[in-house]
This record gives C-alpha cells, structure tokens and sequence, in this order.
C-alpha cells in the first residue's frame, strides 16, 4: 500500500500532452481523448436535460401551473425525457468512464476499433445538434416514448427531426457496444483470463450485448414511425388499420433492456469502488458478473409489463409479470453481495465510497418500489402515476447518475492527473443524496394518491407534496452544480495524483496518472486474481 | 462481424415481424397489395444477387488457392451483378410503381375495402426494399475496396480476413432479399 501511494511525481508526459491543438483533439484515436470529448459533450446535455427538469418542477410549485400552457408544458417534459435518455443516461458510464478505463482495465493500447470509437462519437454529435435543433426549433409534445397515433398524426411538434436525431445516436451506441464486446474477446493482457476481468468489464460486457441487440428493433420502429408520420399511412394508427399496441411492443422490446443500459454499468462501478474502499476482495465474484449477465438476458423477456392496461391478454400480462419479478433476483443478490464486501471490511468513506453507498441505498428503494409495479394489480393502480416517475428516478438518477459520479470521482486522478478537494467531494455526495431524496420521495406518495404524471396542473390537495418536491430540487441542482465547479477547480488547482491514490487493485492503477497514450511501458501480465486485496490484518491506515 | 449481422438481424427482424403481424389482420388487402408487384423483376433480381453471391465466394476460394487475378475478376462480376440488381430495382421497377401509383400517397391506385390493407402492404414495401438497398449500396462499397486492397497485392493464402468478412455481409444481404422476395412477391399471389 504505502510504496505506491506516497510518491508524488509530475510527469514529463502523457496522454494530455501528445499534442496541444484542435486537430489532435477531433481527429483523435486516443481511447482517452475521446473518452474526454464525450465526458464534455454528455455534460453540456446533462445541464440541458437538467434546466428542463428545472422548468418542470418550477411549473408545479401551484396546482394551476406556474408557466404555460399545457402544451408548452408538455414539450418540456418531452424535452428532458428525450435528453436525458438518450443524450445522458445510454451514454454515461460506458463512453466516458468506459472508454477510458477498459483498454487500462485489459491492460491494452486502446480499444478494439479505435477509429470507430470515433466515428461514434460524431455520429453523437450529429444527433446532438438535431436533438438541440428541434428544441429550438419548437420542441416535440409526445413525451420520449412517441407513443403512436398521437406521434404519428396529432402532434404539432417537431418529430421526424427528434426521432431522426435518436436514429443516428443509437448508431453511435451501436458502434460502442461492438467495440467494447470485440476488445473485452481479444485484447485481454497476457494472463487477464474472463474470471480475473474486474467486474466492471463483465457489466459493460453484458451492457453492450443489450446495445448491440436492442438498438436495431429501435432504428426499425423509428423509421416505420417516420414513414407513417410523413406519408399519412398506417402501420400504427387505428383510424388507417394499423396498430398502435404494435408500436408499444417493438418501441419496449428496445426500451425495457434500454433501462438496464443505463444501470448495469452503474453496478460495475460500484463493483469496482466497494472492495477498493472496503480493503477487502469482492464477495461472491462468480455470483455478481453472471447475475450481470442474467439481467441482461431477462431483460429482454419483461417488455410486456408497460403494456398491462393497454389492452394486451390477461395471461401475457401474467407471465411478463413473473418475468419481471425475476429480474428483481439477481438486483438482490448484487445489493447482498456489495453488503457482504463491506461486512469486516475497512471501510474508508473517501467521496466515490459515498455515492456509491448512496448508490446502494436508492437504487434499493427504486428496485423494490419496482415489485410493486410488477406486480399485475397494484400496476392498474400506480401506473400512469408519479409513483412510477419516482420509481425510475430512483433507479436512474438515485441509482445510476450517483454511480457515475462516483466512477468520475473514484477514476479523477487517474483521467487528469489531479486529486479533487477531498472535503468538498463528500459535501457534495451528501447534498446530492439529501436533494435527492427530498425531491422524489414526496413523489412516491402523491403518485400513490393518484396523482397523474404528464400533467401541467393538478388538484390543490396534492400542492403540499409537490412544493417538497420542487425545494428538494433546489438543493438537488446545488448538488450537481458544485461538482461542475470543484471538479473544473481542480484541473488547475489539485493536488498531483500518484498513480494509485487509492492503493486500489486493477491494471489501471499500474500506469501512471495520466497515462501515456500508449498506457502501459510494457504489456502488463496477470497473476493475481481480482481484487487482491490483503486481509484485514495487514492493512494499516494510509499515511 | 457475426455480431454485427446479428444487430442487422434484428433490424430485419422487426419491420418483418410487423409486417407479417399487419397482414395477419387483413390478408386481403395485402394480397390485393401483392399481386400488383412486378414478380418478373423480382425473380430475375434474385437469381442476379444469388449468382452475385456465388461469384463472390468463389472469388475467395480462388484466393485461399492463391490466385489474385481470378480474385479480382470475380469481384468485378459480383460487383457489377450487384449493380444491374440496383438499376433494375430502383431504376425500372420504382419507376413503375409509381406509374402505377402504388407509392401510398394521396393519389394511390387502389381504393375501396381492399385499399387499407394494400396502402400497408406498400408502405412495407417501399420502407424494407430501400433499407435493403442502402445495404447493397454499402456493400458494393465494400467489394469495391476489396477489388481495390487486391489489385495492391494485398491478399494472400495466409492473409485474406477482410475478403471473408465483406463476404459474409454481401451473403447476409442476398439472405435478407430471399426474405424480403417471399414476403413481397409470393405471398398472396396465388390467391
């Protein structure tokens, strides 16, 4: 421990230093610099998507609506739906925090395909700019779900413009989960057998094979809902023969394994964050990558439980109930398995050991409040509520933007060379935990009041709740503020990092922080099983 | 490589899923869709990407064997192959549908009870023959380069990957046709 983490050292070069122009940016095949230009471009839609939330809860401080119009209301939930999805959460973890850590993880020079990685990122910016176009353009009202007819034939929006940008991103995602899938195959070090891969390769692993499976069926949908929209026929709508309950099946076939794009990642970094700040190995490895790759599967075989009072049979809404209740299984056994870590653990509560406890704990709530809609009568009840919006909030905001945070923390001095201020990194993860919960938990209630979600004014009695929920919010942008502005302190300001701050296992702490753009001196071989890390009584606190 | 295929089959496999659930609802209307199709273009089409196929394989066996010249020859015909498939498709047939004002738009040709399920029936049509064709597009691409990387004497018994993985794609296309060719122009036409 102590060898490795006391030396300070500035390094004469690295990957941030192999060229200073535009050009060496944007025409990069640096797995690193790409990883950065994505971490720039997801922040820029994070704040986007985040000022629309703002708008959101802003307009529901009064039961009658503090801005607009419904339909203006209607563009900006829309607006966020659509941004935060596909332009944050897909995105997050497995092209900033991924891009950079794998090929270290492998102890590899790069990534399997270095110039597709990107192409994947320009086809994003693409997307980005018509996503940012059609929002100034005027916005689209159908929600991010372009739920058919009212995407196809009513909506006054800008749709054909939104569901092309979504095209040409699920492109990129494409592209991402091929690369990382044939990199993880081929360019393991000598030695990294599959069972000595951390566990954050085997999430991103599982992640890509949904990326890789589900986006198709999407583009498809899209291009029929295109099609339909611009030439008035009808493969969705009802008035022309068409089906609308088919849209809701292709449209959930993607988007329900879509949802554990967004999480299983978040799972492997906390995989990675828990031993390192427990000082301790990784309890039940075997059993937390294969539930990784159970989720992934079952994740395909649950899209139905969206659809349980939109007219489909009563016996398909049976079985994609149980089906969905068996997802819930391996969930649990990873919660078990990262309590099981830190049982007898040393436990550090450094910042990225705080979001991810802060992971476990609402991504748990999330999880389990999602039993309740899985369950086939209480859905008829919740569903359509605020209850279901609280639910996925705690699941992808709770849960996954604190993992990422808690990757960006953890991974910091390893992407810039820098250590962030250590006491304003755990303010933050405190604050963020409270905002957070402070927002989305009065939701839980209302909604299970029978409050409606999508609408821009509601009744008086439900005012108390939604004004908790809006101050939550204030605090919650706090939250996320004060990262943006430590974090960009500390490019200039912090500390020098050692090449292993954490004294954490993993080949990515071998090199030196920042790596050269070759990443290793000389090819890394593996010996040691993961998470290598001596038992409790040898550890001694670090200096 | 097979992964991507498998993305493209799910890419296929969703707008033939739609496109067979639609019909189960009203098989008329798309039988009536169907018999307006030009079945001898179709058919011509096929044997001419088949054959294309054909050549193209055998172009690599003739490489694993190490002969570059035949290589590149039987490039050239599958090449040129995939090309007349191309005028032919878009070119002659497109040019007749809508002639025939089978595009389903405001003018479309047929009307009445029957003219829902055949306004559908060409909406797939026309949305799955231009996804395919993008797809031959790419792939005459792909052979081009490889004539291309093989006139540079790139390619040898030992080192041929790239001419195996395009010939993988350009067979994946031909299978999709074969597809596409059954739900297009067999389907309903008997009835």
């Amino acid at each position: 421990m102590s060898a490795t983490t006391i030396e300070t050292s500035e390094y004469a070069s690295s990957y941030l230093t192999d060229g200073f122009t535009l050009r060496s940016w944007l025409l990069t095949t640096d797995h690193k610099r790409i990883a950065l230009l994505y971490l720039a471009s997801i922040t820029f839609f994070f704040f986007i998507g985040g000022a629309a939330a703002a708008l959101i809860r802003y307009n529901l401080l009064v039961p009658e609506g503090m801005i607009a119009s419904a339909e203006t209301y209607n563009r900006i939930f829309t607006m966020h739906g659509v941004v935060m999805v596909w332009f944050f959460l897909i995105p997050a973890v497995p092209v900033t925090l991924g891009n950079f850590v794998v090929p270290l993880m492998l102890g590899a020079r790069d990534l399997a395909f270095p110039k597709l990685n990107l192409i994947s990122w320009y086809l994003f910016i693409i997307a980005g700019v018509i996503v940012v176009y059609s929002l100034f353009a005027g916005g689209v009202d159908t929600g991010w779900t372009f739920y058919t007819p009212l995407a196809s034939e009513y909506s006054k929006g800008h749709v054909v413009a939104t569901v092309v940008a979504i095209f040409i991103a699920g492109f990129s995602s494409i592209a991402t989960g091929l690369n990382f899938i044939v990199t993880i195959h081929r360019l393991r070090a000598p030695g990294m057998t599959w069972y000595k891969m951390p566990v954050f390769l085997w999430s991103l692993y599982a992640t890509s094979v949904i990326l890789v499976l589900a986006t198709p069926v999407l583009a498809m949908t899209l291009i029929l809902l295109a099609f339909e929209r611009i030439f008035h026929v009808g493969v969705f709508d009802p008035a022309l023969g068409g089906d609308p309950l088919l849209f809701q099946h292709l449209f959930w076939f993607y988007s329900h394994p879509a949802v554990y794009v967004m999480i299983l990642p978040g799972f492997g970094v906390v995989s990675e964050i828990i031993p390192a700040f427990s000082r301790k190995r990784i309890f039940g490895y075997n059993f937390i990558v294969w539930c990784s790759v159970a989720i992934a599967v079952i994740s395909f075989l649950v899209w139905g439980h969206h659809m349980f009072v939109a007219g489909t049979s009563i016996y398909s809404a049976l079985v994609f109930s149980i089906l969905s209740y068996m997802v819930a299984v391996p969930s649990a056994i990873k919660v078990f398995n990262w309590i099981g870590t830190m049982h007898k653990g040393y436990i550090r509560f450094d910042a990225p050991m705080l979001y991810a406890l802060g992971f476990i704990g609402l991504f748990t709530i999330g999880g389990l409040t999602g039993l309740f809609l899985a369950a086939l009568g209480a859905d008829v009840h919740l569903t359509q509520t605020y209850f279901v919006v609280a639910h996925f909030h705690y699941v992808m905001v709770g849960g996954m933007v604190s993992a990422f945070f808690a990757g960006l923390h953890y991974w910091w001095p390893k992407i810039t060379g820098r250590m962030y201020p250590e006491m304003w990194g755990r303010v933050g993860a405190i604050i963020i935990f409270i905002g957070f919960n402070f927002t989305f938990f009065p939701q839980f209630i209302v909604g299970y009041l029978g409050m409606p979600r999508r609408y821009h004014s509601y009744p008086p009695e439900f005012e108390v709740l939604n004004v908790l929920s809006s101050a939550g919010a204030t605090i919650l942008a706090v939250g996320y503020l004060l990262p943006l502005a430590y974090l960009t302190w500390s490019l200039r300001y912090g500390d020098r990092a050692p090449a292993n701050p954490w004294g954490a296992t993993g080949l990515e702490w071998r090199t030196q922080s920042p790596p050269l753009t070759e990443n290793f001196d000389e090819t890394p071989i593996v010996t040691d099983p993961p998470y290598n890390y001596p038992p409790p009584e040898v550890v001694q606190r670090r200096v | 490589m097979w992964l991507f295929l498998a993305t493209e089959v799910l890419f296929f496999g969703a707008i033939v899923l739609s496109w067979i659930y639609c019909r189960r609802w009203n098989p008329a209307g798309f039988d009536a869709g169907a018999q307006q199709t030009q079945l001898g273009i179709g058919t011509i089409n096929t044997v001419i990407l088949l054959t294309s196929s054909l050549v193209y394989s055998v172009g690599l066996a003739f490489i694993e064997a190490g002969n570059r010249r035949r290589l590149i020859q039987c490039c050239a015909l599958a090449w040129a192959l995939g090309l007349a498939f191309l005028i032919l498709k878009f070119g002659i047939e497109y040019h007749k549908d809508f002639a025939q004002h089978l595009f389903p738009g405001p003018d479309f040709a047929i009307n009445g009870a029957l003219g829902g399920g055949a306004r559908l029936f060409f909406v797939f049509y026309f949305v799955s023959t231009a996804v395919h064709g993008i797809h031959m597009i790419g792939g005459l691409i792909l052979v081009g380069w490889i004539i291309l990387r093989a006139r540079g004497d790139e390619f040898s018994p030992l080192y041929h990957t790239p001419v195996v993985v395009v010939g993988l794609y350009w067979s994946f296309v031909d299978v999709v046709w074969i597809v596409l060719y059954a739900l297009i122009y067999l389907v309903g036409r008997g009835s």
